[in-house]
């Protein structure tokens, strides 16, 4: 399929299809943890566009969630009966602004300076609502109510499984515009820029102007994982955004497979489950407390190091080199006149 | 306003003017009142050894680096009032002496990406069916200039994987995407082989009827070979202009240059 609308298009269609039929297979705390899947994946699809395919490190867009959260939450404190669709659309309108704005302050910085100026977002932004308490609630935080499934669906449809519903939608228009983007000229024109600036300028690629446009795109995406993200929790407290949500991200794109969707795709599903699954393997081997309850950080981070390792180029590129090895291995014994004239 | 200014007719008679142009780093002095012509339909040579300021005279014309003195126009229009970004929808299309070839993008999509007009954002973002008109459309014509470059079977190579000579095609390939009207290449020779080099000259040579080439280059028996003029820099100063018979001549340039040896050949 050649053309990139039908493709990606049957894609979304098909994986919304297989993931809302899984929804029904699992319990209810498994669908809420394909929410948390698919809500950060927003996240780092956002952060694949600005960092993997664009080339400028963030290392602030927990900050950036935070601000599609706050703006979801204090909607919602205003007006409690919002239908939900209004605050989500007003988080990505919120922290596309926001993304301009950094946009434009990135576009002037490089490496290490880039990467220091959204390290201060992530540890600066934050305290904002620490100390505008008043506000935002300080860090006790502010409240958002649970989504209810419409009555249509029956009085007894999971409230986890609406939610899984509404985030796995959410999830792949995401996915399917930022394809459709990425494969497109301006795909393109961010990888131009990324690769050599002076090229890009040369060839009448406005820099400044992808760059800040890269931001907006990215910024976007973390406002709307960040107001889902608000939904899932059911707060929206300082303490949901700290650095370290900023650092998930980041390895889950690198995890996966550095300035790819499906690898994007990947590294959420590690990064989210794993903390998960672990836990639940050491509640299962007996073992005193305090290893039970530090084990699973030691574990996810000897996951991440030696997936690291084993795939230099990300889950995704291992996958890409199987596929490739797959191939050619099939192809081979139905041709072994050309290996023996080679 | 790129897009506007690609759309308007170029002047019959553009020609890139310097004048008087002076480049000064901190105390280091790149260029000193430098003025050159480069006419549509010529190839004006631009050498001088190490450090004379032929890279540094590019950059100042494609805005990449700021003269604290002078004037360039092109087509009358002062390209101070234009941005680097700007220039190729101007008609003045430069190629980079460290090729600049994207590593992520194919030798296809290093030359289509270049092309105009661009569909807007939002239709990528949907990928509505005319942006992919858009696409298909910049793809054949990438398709065409590579293969009159004779190198259609590279297209979906990646750069790096290219030897030096293709690679060189390549960035070629890329600035005639941008459809020039003044072409400004800087050394397109380095690194080819002998055979190479007679092709670029011949290429060179087929392009001049349809626009201005400035070319910055080392390798001097294709320059005078090619040139219709050609300018002579000497730290950042021009010591000598004409045609490659009366530089052949000038002592100066021989003694600045080009050796004894060939001033007495």
């Amino acid at each position: 399929m050649r053309n990139p609308l039908l493709r990606h298009a049957t894609v979304c269609v098909a994986l919304a299809v297989v993931l809302v039929l899984l929804t029904y297979v699992f319990d209810a705390f498994t669908d809420y943890k394909i929410a948390g899947v698919a809500i950060f994946f927003i996240a780092a699809a956002g952060l694949t566009v600005l960092t993997g395919v664009n080339g400028q490190l963030s290392l602030g867009h927990g900050a950036l969630m935070a601000i599609g959260a706050y703006t979801t939450s204090l909607l919602l404190k205003e007006q409690p009966q919002l239908p939900m669709i209004l605050p989500l659309l007003a988080a990505i309108v919120s922290t596309g602004v926001a993304g301009a704005v950094i946009g434009v302050a990135a576009a002037r910085l490089r490496g290490p300076y880039l990467a220091g100026a959204t390290l201060a977002l992530a540890v600066g932004l934050p305290q904002v609502a620490v100390h505008y308490g008043s506000v935002f609630g300080g860090n006790q935080g502010l409240p958002v109510p649970v989504p209810t499934p419409p009555s249509a669906l029956g009085g007894d449809f999971p409230n986890e499984r609406w939610l899984a519903w509404i985030a796995i939608a959410a999830a792949l228009i995401t996915l399917f515009l930022l394809a459709n983007l990425v494969s497109g000229a301006t795909g393109a024109r961010l990888r131009a820029v990324a690769d050599d600036e002076a090229a890009a300028s040369l060839a009448g690629i406005n820099v400044a102007r992808i760059q800040v446009l890269a931001f907006v795109v990215s910024a976007a995406c973390a406002g709307l994982a960040g107001s889902l993200f608000a939904y899932w929790v059911g707060l929206t407290a300082p303490s949901g955004f700290g650095l370290s949500v900023s650092l998930q991200l980041l390895s889950a794109i690198v995890i996966g497979g550095l300035g790819s969707l499906s690898g994007a795709v990947l590294g959420s599903f590690l990064v989210v489950m794993a903390p998960f699954t672990i836990s639940d393997l050491a509640g299962n081997l007996n073992l005193s407390s305090d290893v039970a309850n530090n084990l699973p950080l030691a574990l996810y981070g000897v996951v991440l190091i030696v997936t690291m390792l084993a795939f230099p180029r990300g889950i995704q590129g291992a996958l890409f080199s199987l596929w490739r090895l797959a191939k050619r291995n099939l192809r081979r014994p139905q041709a072994p006149t050309v290996s023996t004239t080679a | 306003m790129c897009d506007v200014a690609a759309s308007l007719p170029a002047p019959a008679s553009t020609s890139l003017d310097v004048a008087n142009l002076s480049v000064h780093f901190g105390g280091v002095v790149a260029l000193d009142d430098v003025t050159l012509r480069v006419d549509q339909g010529e190839i004006v040579g631009i050498i001088g050894p190490n450090g004379a300021g032929k890279t540094t005279l590019f950059n100042a014309v494609c805005r990449l680096v700021s003269p604290s003195s002078g004037r360039i126009t092109y087509g009358g229009r002062s390209l101070f009032d234009h941005r680097a970004s700007d220039l190729a929808g101007l008609g003045v299309v430069r190629t980079l002496q460290g090729l600049g070839l994207w590593s992520r993008l194919t030798v296809l999509e290093n030359v289509a990406t270049t092309a105009r007009p661009r569909a807007p954002f939002v239709n990528d973002l949907l990928a509505l069916p005319s942006a992919e008109r858009t696409r298909l459309q910049a793809r054949d014509d990438a398709m065409r200039i590579l293969a009159d470059l004779g190198i259609a079977d590279r297209a979906s190579a990646y750069p790096s994987s290219l030897p030096h000579g293709v690679q060189k095609r390549v960035v070629i390939a890329r600035a005639l995407m941008m459809q020039p009207s003044l072409l400004l290449l800087d050394e397109p020779a380095s690194g080819l082989s002998a055979g190479e080099v007679t092709e670029l000259t011949t290429l060179l040579r087929g392009l001049r009827e349809r626009m201005g080439i400035a070319l910055v280059e080392h390798h001097l028996d294709m320059v005078m070979d090619v040139s219709d003029r050609v300018v002579v820099l000497s730290l950042g100063r021009v010591i000598a202009a004409g045609t490659p018979a009366q530089i052949r001549a000038n002592p100066d340039v021989a003694t600045a240059y080009l050796g004894e040896q060939v001033a007495h050949a």
